[in-house]
């Protein structure tokens, strides 16, 4: 019998985590895919659980004469998520933190350049311990000519 | 800091139903396997948990300070971003290329794949073509190569990434274009978060680097023989080079799976001839424009690369995709 309890709380504790990144996706979904319209999602999924005060970064190459869109959305329990696109020379070419926290930017480069996005979740004022953590997702979009 | 969390989580839960008087008395080993099955089941929600080190980023004539690898070494996640199917069919298609389905990689083949490396590969390159039949309007062609491309997502086990209703939905929009490429961009996000969510991030890799070589292959048999001067579509080729950078790093990153260490082998290769090829960029200023909305990033690159660089890169992609599709 106690084994049995041992091999049900494993699957249990398992189980949590596919909830947890489902959740994600759903959210990736129906709430950051619709921020791209009218643009076309590329179909890259990049979604990840984070903390207050942790950050996560993101390396692509984008295009000569195309334009996109980016959308950042973190889940109703996160503060807003600042995000900043960054150059190889480390220039900070726009941050969202001036634009009120705005979850998108239109974009189009001149010349076709790695970019690195840099997400920050900032600390939040008296949140409560438990919803401290929630779902980012970065999303792309783009026109087609 | 995810570790200290996971294990944090474990113990209030721990903590909670002890105090509900359901007492769980896990063995040590049981509760290390627990943990480690936590971590791993996590480690599917991106592309990677692996804090960054030293390393290159940008152009190669770039340097990164130390302030840089500072700031790089706060991140709790690195996800490494390719072009998607969609986005590089859009590409080629942008450059001015034409359809040429010979190009694409038979549906007859699909029967062949039946390892998860060969299916993971295939589901990248029909993505591809399928994205590329789309958007020149190949319809009975897009339908064919979206179920070529359910047969490998099937095989992978990621059984409702495509299924009968995203055919019939396929089917019924066949003449609008906006919902086909809506469909194909979910299809490919279903396929790609399928593959995380069940722990299985190295096999979405190779899904992204299959669609990223098919890609490849068809601008560069497109080019062919043609002067590479003024060239639209080389010069797409070229920019793979800013992602080819990305696609080393993202295998990398999964290097601990024998069929991406497998894979980093053979497309290793084709390093020698892209460090042949030069790109400089001025700096990047940014110009708000206030009347639509769009920032333009004005920079200028300037590229060096000869007929004979650009032939060796066409031969080697066409070997890699063979290898790829055999």
């Amino acid at each position: 019998m106690k084994r049995i309890f041992q091999f049900a709380a494993i699957a249990i504790l398992g189980i949590i985590p596919i909830g947890v990144n489902a959740q994600c996706k759903g959210f990736a979904k129906k709430v950051c895919k619709v921020e791209l319209a009218p643009y076309i999602h590329d179909g890259n999924y990049h979604a990840a659980i984070l903390t207050v005060g942790e950050e996560a970064e993101l390396y692509k190459t984008f295009y000569s004469a195309t334009d996109y869109r980016i959308a950042v959305c973190g889940t109703g329990d996160l503060a807003d998520i600042e995000f900043r696109i960054i150059d190889a020379d480390r220039n900070v070419l726009y941050t969202n933190k001036s634009k009120n926290y705005s979850r998108i930017w239109d974009f189009r480069l001149e010349a076709s350049q790695q970019l690195k996005i840099t997400i920050i979740v900032p600390p939040g004022s008296g949140l409560p311990e438990d919803i401290q953590q929630g779902c980012v997702a970065i999303m792309f979009g783009f026109k087609e000519k | 800091m995810l570790i200290l969390l996971l294990i944090n989580n474990v113990i209030v839960q721990y903590k909670n139903l002890q105090t509900m008087g359901k007492k769980i008395f896990l063995s040590l080993p049981v509760t290390v396997a627990a943990l480690f099955l936590l971590a791993v089941m996590f480690s599917g929600c991106a592309s990677n948990k692996k804090k960054a080190t030293g390393e290159n980023f940008g152009l190669d004539s770039t340097e990164i300070s130390e302030d840089l690898l500072d700031d790089i070494g706060k991140a709790k996640q690195i996800f490494y971003s390719l072009p998607s199917p969609l986005e590089t069919a859009m590409l080629i298609k942008n450059a001015g290329a034409t359809y040429n389905e010979e190009l694409l990689n038979p549906i007859s083949n699909a029967s062949k794949y039946t390892t998860n490396k060969t299916r993971a590969l295939n589901l990248g390159i029909y993505t591809t073509d399928l994205s590329f039949a789309s958007l020149f309007d190949q319809t009975q062609t897009s339908i064919d190569y979206m179920n070529a491309a359910k047969q490998m997502a099937n095989g992978l086990g990621i059984l409702d990434a495509i299924d009968n209703n995203t055919i019939e939905r396929l089917e019924e929009n066949i003449n609008n274009r906006d919902v086909i490429m809506d469909i194909i961009s979910e299809t490919f996000m279903n396929s790609s978060s399928s593959l995380t969510e069940t722990a299985r991030p190295a096999l979405a890799s190779i899904v992204l680097v299959g669609g990223w070589v098919e890609g490849l292959y068809i601008a560069t048999s497109l080019v062919g023989d043609a002067p590479i001067k003024d060239n639209k579509l080389v010069g797409r080729i070229v920019d793979q080079k800013l992602s080819f950078d990305i696609v080393l790093k993202l295998l990398d990153d999964n290097k601990d799976n024998p069929d991406v260490a497998e894979l980093i082998k053979e497309i290793k290769d084709l390093q020698v001839t892209f460090d042949k090829i030069i790109i400089t960029t001025s700096k990047i200023s940014a110009v708000p424009d206030e009347e639509s909305n769009v920032t333009i990033l004005k920079s200028e690159s300037k590229v060096t690369i000869t007929q004979e660089i650009f032939r060796e890169l066409t031969e080697k992609v066409n070997v890699l995709r063979q290898n790829f599709i055999s």
